[in-house]
C-alpha cells in the first residue's frame, strides 16, 4: 500500500511538472502485443502508468496532446524469468555477492528483499538491454538458498521497484551444491535432506493449527518459509540440470504437491513426456550456457524442443560466477531462435509466458488495455544482433532514450 | 618379393587418397567476400590441393575441366575465422611455483583430439592462437594452430619443426590477473618491476651469445626459458599481452617500448578509453566482445563500442571469443556486435580474420581469400553478421573439417547429449 502511495506522488509530481509526460503514444511499424496476432502499424497510448488502448493505426487516433514515440518494431516490457541481479553485484567480490549463503545448505527464510541494490549497475545495465521486469533473488547453489522476489529495473529502492516481495523458494539439485557444503556431498544425501525438512514442515503446520495455543510449536522461520511452499503461498523453483536431477524435482514435487518450477532443465529433451505429464513450467537455462559442469549438455535446440512438446517455458539471465556477470535474456532468446525457434515463440518466452509462469501476468507481459505501460521500443527486428534498442519505458515513465 | 607386393598394394590404396588430396575443386554460385577485396556476387572460388588457385566473378576465373564442382548457390563464402585468443584444446601452461614461465610451452599439454576443436570448427574457426593461462605476469608459450585433422599436435602446428622455428608468442598479463600472494606480485608496479628485471636478463643473455659469435666456450649456459625471450628480443616472437583497464593498457606498451618487442594488447577492456595511444604506439588490439560488464573488477567497465573506438583512433583490431568466456561457435556475433556500436561492415569481417592473422605474423598464410594462400574458408547459409545465419561447412587446407547437414558434425554446432564432455571449463577458476 505504502509503494502505492509513493508511485501515486511521483507521477502527480511529473503530472504536474510536465503535463504532457502523463500521456504517451507509442506508434510502432510492427507491434507485438502478446495478445494475439502481431499489428502493422500499431499504436498504444499510456495514461501515466497504465496502458490505455491497443490497436491498429486505423482504429486508434492519436490525441494531439500526447508525447508520441515511433519505433520499428515494439514489443511488451521483458520479464527476466530468473536473474540474481541486484544480489549479485558486477564487481564479483565479497562485498556485492549476496545470492548464495552457505552458512546452511536449507535457507528458504532468507528474503531477497533484504539484501536487492536496486541501484546495483547489473541492474541498469539489463534495463537498458529491455529488461523491464526482473524475477531475481537468491541463486542456485544451496539445497534452498532463498527467497526470490519481483522488480520493476529503473527504481531506486526495493519498496518501489517491487512487484512481488515473495514469489519462490529457490531450490538446486546436482553437484553445484556439493562445492559449496561439506554436507549434502551427495545428490541422493540431499534428497534425503530436502525430504526431511519437508516433513518437519508438514508436522510444523500441522501442530501450529492445533486450537490449544500453548500445544503450538513456537514461530519459525525456516518452517514458515517451507510451510508457505506446501501452502502454495510461495512456489518452488527447483534448479535441476541433468536428467536424473529433473527427475527428483518431478518426485519431490509429486510426494509433496507444491506449485513448482523448473529451473535450469539443461537435459530436458531427454524428458520432454515426463515434464509434460508433471505439468510443471521450466524456466530455460539461458542458451549460451558454458557446456561444463551439470550444463555439459545443454543444448542450443532445447528451447525449440520445449516449444514443438508445449510446455509452457521463459528465458532466463541466470546465474553467472565470472564474465560476463550477467546475461541478457534477449541474447539467449535470439540463438534458441536460429536453432529452430520461431520469432513470436522467442519474444512470447521473453514477455508474457514469464509473467504467467510467474503469477504476474494480469500486470505485465503483454499489451493490453490496464495494465502497467512497460514497453521495449526496437529500430529493428529485437533478435538480430545488430538492432538496438532505441527506447524503454517503464509505468509510462521513458527511462532509456538511445542504445 | 612380399615387400615389395605389399608396397605397391599400399600405393594402389594410397593414390586415390593422394589424388583427392590434390583434386581441384570449384565452388561456385555463392556471394565471396574474399576479404582482401569488394564482396563477389556469384563469385567462384578454385582450390587444389591445400591451397586457393583463384577468387573472382564467372567472367574472370578459368574453371579447370577436371575439377570436382560444388554448386552452393545463394551461400556465402568467406575465408576461414582466424581467433586470435583461445583457450581450446585443454592445454595448460605455467604452474603456481613462478609468475613468470617463458620456458613453458603450451603445446607440451594440447590434445589434438579435444572436441573444442570440433566446436570452434562449427563456428567457422580454421586458425588459433591458443594460450596458457591465466593468472600469471607469463604464462607461458602459445600456439598458432591450424584446425587440421591431427593425432599429434605437430600435424596442427604452422611450422614444420618447432624445435628450431617459432611456433606460437609469449602470453604476458598485467593488472590484478597476475597479482596474488608471493611469488606472484603484490601491486602492480612490482609486477612491472619484476618484467623488467627478467628482460634485462634477457638482454644480459642475448648479448652473451652475440658475443660468444658461434665459440661454444664462450655461450652462456643454456637456459630455455631464456632463449624464448630472446626469440621476442628479436621480434621473432610476439608477446599477447592480457591487460583491462586504461593505465595497465600503457603499462604495457611502456615496458614493449623499453625492451623493444612486438605486443599484442589483449582483452583491451578499457581500449576506448586510450584508442588514440594504442594508435600512436602502433600496436594492434585483440579484444573481446562481452554480453554484460562484470565478473572481476576489471572488466567493469567494458564497451560494445570498443571495436568502433579503435576503428576510427587506426589501430589495427581483431575480435577473439577467449574461449570458454564466450562461445567458438558463436564467434560471427562478435563482429556483429562490433557493428552494432558503429563499426564499419568491413573493419568486422576483418577484425575476424585477417586483423587475427596479423596478430600472429600468418597474414600471407591466412585470413583472406586470394590465390597462393591456404584454402581455409567457411560457407555460410547467409550475412556473416545475422544472427539467423548458419556456419553450413568449414574447410582446412581444402578438407571439409565441419558440415551442418550430417548429423555427426551438426551436434557440435548445437550440443547436446555427450556432446561436449565438460572440457569448455572456465579455465580464470571460478569464484
Amino acid at each position: 500500500m505504502k509503494k502505492r502511495i509513493t508511485l501515486f506522488v511521483f507521477v502527480l509530481l511529473i503530472g504536474l511538472s510536465t503535463a504532457t509526460q502523463a500521456q504517451v503514444a507509442v506508434q510502432a511499424d510492427t507491434l507485438y502485443t502478446m495478445e494475439g496476432d502481431k499489428i502493422v502499424n500499431g499504436v498504444v497510448l499510456i495514461d501515466n502508468d497504465k496502458i490505455e488502448a491497443v490497436g491498429s493505426a486505423s482504429e486508434i487516433k492519436i490525441p494531439t496532446d500526447y508525447e508520441t514515440h515511433q519505433a520499428s518494431v515494439v514489443t511488451p516490457g521483458l520479464v527476466d524469468a530468473h536473474s540474481v541481479v541486484g544480489l549479485a553485484g558486477i564487481y564479483n567480490r565479497d562485498d556485492d555477492q549476496d545470492q548464495l549463503e552457505t552458512s546452511d545448505p536449507i535457507q528458504p527464510e532468507l528474503r531477497a528483499i533484504d539484501a536487492y541494490n536496486a541501484r546495483e549497475q547489473l541492474v541498469k545495465f539489463v534495463l537498458d538491454k529491455g529488461v523491464t521486469t526482473t524475477h531475481t533473488g537468491h541463486g542456485p547453489g544451496a539445497l534452498a538458498s532463498g527467497q526470490t522476489m519481483i522488480a520493476k529495473t529503473p527504481y531506486n529502492t526495493v519498496e518501489d521497484a517491487l512487484v512481488d516481495s515473495a514469489t519462490t523458494v529457490a531450490f538446486t539439485l546436482g553437484s553445484t551444491v556439493g562445492r559449496n557444503f561439506d554436507s549434502p556431498g551427495t545428490s541422493a544425501k540431499g534428497i534425503a535432506m530436502l525430504r526431511q525438512k519437508f516433513i518437519d514442515a508438514q508436522e510444523y503446520l500441522e501442530k501450529r493449527q492445533a486450537e490449544d495455543p500453548d500445544k503450538r510449536p513456537n514461530k519459525n522461520l525456516k518452517m514458515e518459509a517451507l510451510a508457505d511452499v506446501l501452502n502454495g503461498k510461495l512456489t518452488a523453483m527447483i534448479t535441476a540440470q541433468r536428467s536424473n536431477d529433473i527427475m527428483s524435482a518431478l518426485r519431490l514435487q509429486e510426494e509433496f504437491g507444491f506449485d513448482m518450477i523448473l529451473d535450469g532443465a539443461a537435459e530436458a529433451y531427454l524428458l520432454l513426456d515426463e515434464i509434460k505429464k508433471a505439468g510443471v513450467p521450466v524456466i530455460i537455462h539461458p542458451t549460451m550456457v558454458r557446456t561444463y559442469g551439470d550444463t555439459q549438455n545443454a543444448s542450443f535446440t532445447t528451447a525449440s524442443k520445449l516449444a514443438e512438446a508445449g510446455i509452457p517455458f521463459a528465458f532466463q539471465s541466470g546465474f553467472e560466477s565470472y564474465v560476463p556477470k550477467t546475461r541478457i535474456v534477449l541474447y539467449e532468446a535470439a540463438i534458441a531462435t536460429s536453432y529452430g525457434l520461431n520469432r513470436e515463440q522467442a519474444l512470447y518466452a521473453l514477455t508474457k509466458a514469464p509473467a504467467e509462469i510467474l503469477g504476474i501476468s494480469d500486470r505485465v507481459g503483454s499489451l493490453k488495455e490496464g495494465k502497467d505501460a512497460d514497453l521495449v521500443l526496437f529500430d529493428g527486428d529485437p533478435l538480430e544482433y545488430t538492432t538496438h534498442i532505441s527506447s524503454v519505458i517503464v509505468d509510462g515513465n521513458v527511462v532509456k532514450e538511445k542504445d | 618379393m612380399t615387400r615389395i607386393i605389399r608396397l605397391s598394394l599400399l600405393l594402389i590404396f594410397l593414390l586415390p587418397i593422394m589424388s583427392v588430396a590434390q583434386q581441384t575443386k570449384v565452388f561456385t554460385g555463392a556471394k565471396i567476400i574474399p576479404i582482401s577485396g569488394e564482396p563477389i556476387d556469384n563469385g567462384v572460388l578454385v582450390t587444389k590441393g591445400d591451397k586457393i588457385v583463384a577468387v573472382g566473378t564467372e567472367a574472370e576465373v578459368d574453371i579447370p575441366s577436371n575439377a570436382k564442382t560444388f554448386d552452393v548457390t545463394g551461400k556465402v563464402i568467406m575465408p576461414g575465422l582466424v581467433d586470435s585468443h583461445s583457450h581450446i584444446g585443454n592445454g595448460d601452461g605455467g604452474d603456481r611455483s613462478a609468475a613468470l614461465h617463458p620456458d613453458t610451452r603450451i603445446i607440451d599439454s594440447i590434445d589434438p583430439h579435444s572436441e573444442t576443436f570440433k566446436k570452434a570448427l562449427a563456428g567457422g574457426v580454421t586458425t588459433v592462437n591458443v594460450l596458457p593461462g591465466s593468472g600469471h605476469l607469463m604464462s607461458g608459450q602459445t600456439a598458432y594452430l591450424k584446425l587440421r585433422n591431427a593425432d599429434k599436435i605437430e600435424e596442427m602446428l604452422f611450422v614444420d619443426d618447432s624445435q628450431k622455428e617459432v611456433a606460437g608468442g609469449l602470453k604476458m598479463a598485467n593488472g590484478t590477473n597476475s597479482i596474488g600472494d608471493p611469488p606472484f606480485p603484490g601491486t602492480r608496479a612490482k609486477s612491472a618491476s619484476m618484467v623488467r628485471e627478467l628482460f634485462i636478463k634477457a638482454q644480459d643473455y642475448k648479448d652473451k651469445i652475440e658475443q660468444a659469435d658461434g665459440d661454444p666456450e664462450k655461450m652462456p649456459t643454456r637456459d630455455v626459458g631464456m632463449d624464448a625471450l630472446v626469440e621476442v628480443l628479436n621480434g621473432e616472437r610476439i608477446v599477447h599481452y592480457h591487460t583491462h583497464r586504461h593505465y595497465d593498457i600503457l603499462t604495457a606498451i611502456r615496458l614493449a617500448e623499453e625492451f623493444g618487442f612486438r605486443i599484442v594488447l589483449h582483452h583491451v577492456s578499457e581500449a576506448w578509453k586510450v584508442a588514440d595511444e594504442i594508435a600512436e604506439a602502433e600496436v594492434p588490439a585483440s579484444i573481446i566482445v562481452l554480453d554484460a560488464p562484470g565478473g572481476k573488477p576489471e572488466a567493469t567497465d567494458i564497451k560494445y563500442k570498443n571495436g568502433a573506438v579503435l576503428e576510427k583512433a587506426g589501430v589495427t583490431v581483431g575480435y577473439h571469443t577467449d574461449a570458454s568466456i564466450t562461445d567458438t561457435r558463436l564467434f560471427l556475433r562478435s563482429g556483429a556486435f562490433g557493428v552494432r556500436a558503429g563499426m564499419s561492415r568491413e573493419a568486422a569481417l576483418e577484425a575476424l580474420t585477417i586483423e587475427n592473422a596479423k596478430m600472429m605474423d600468418l597474414q600471407d598464410r591466412v585470413g583472406t581469400l586470394e590465390a597462393g594462400k591456404d584454402a581455409d574458408f567457411v560457407v555460410l547459409s547467409g550475412d556473416p553478421l545475422s544472427v539467423y545465419t548458419k556456419v553450413e561447412q568449414t574447410w582446412v587446407e581444402g578438407i571439409k573439417r565441419f558440415d551442418y547437414s550430417n548429423p555427426k558434425d551438426r551436434k557440435y554446432s548445437t550440443g547436446g547429449y555427450n556432446v561436449f564432455r565438460g572440457s569448455a571449463h572456465n579455465h580464470h577458476g571460478d569464484k
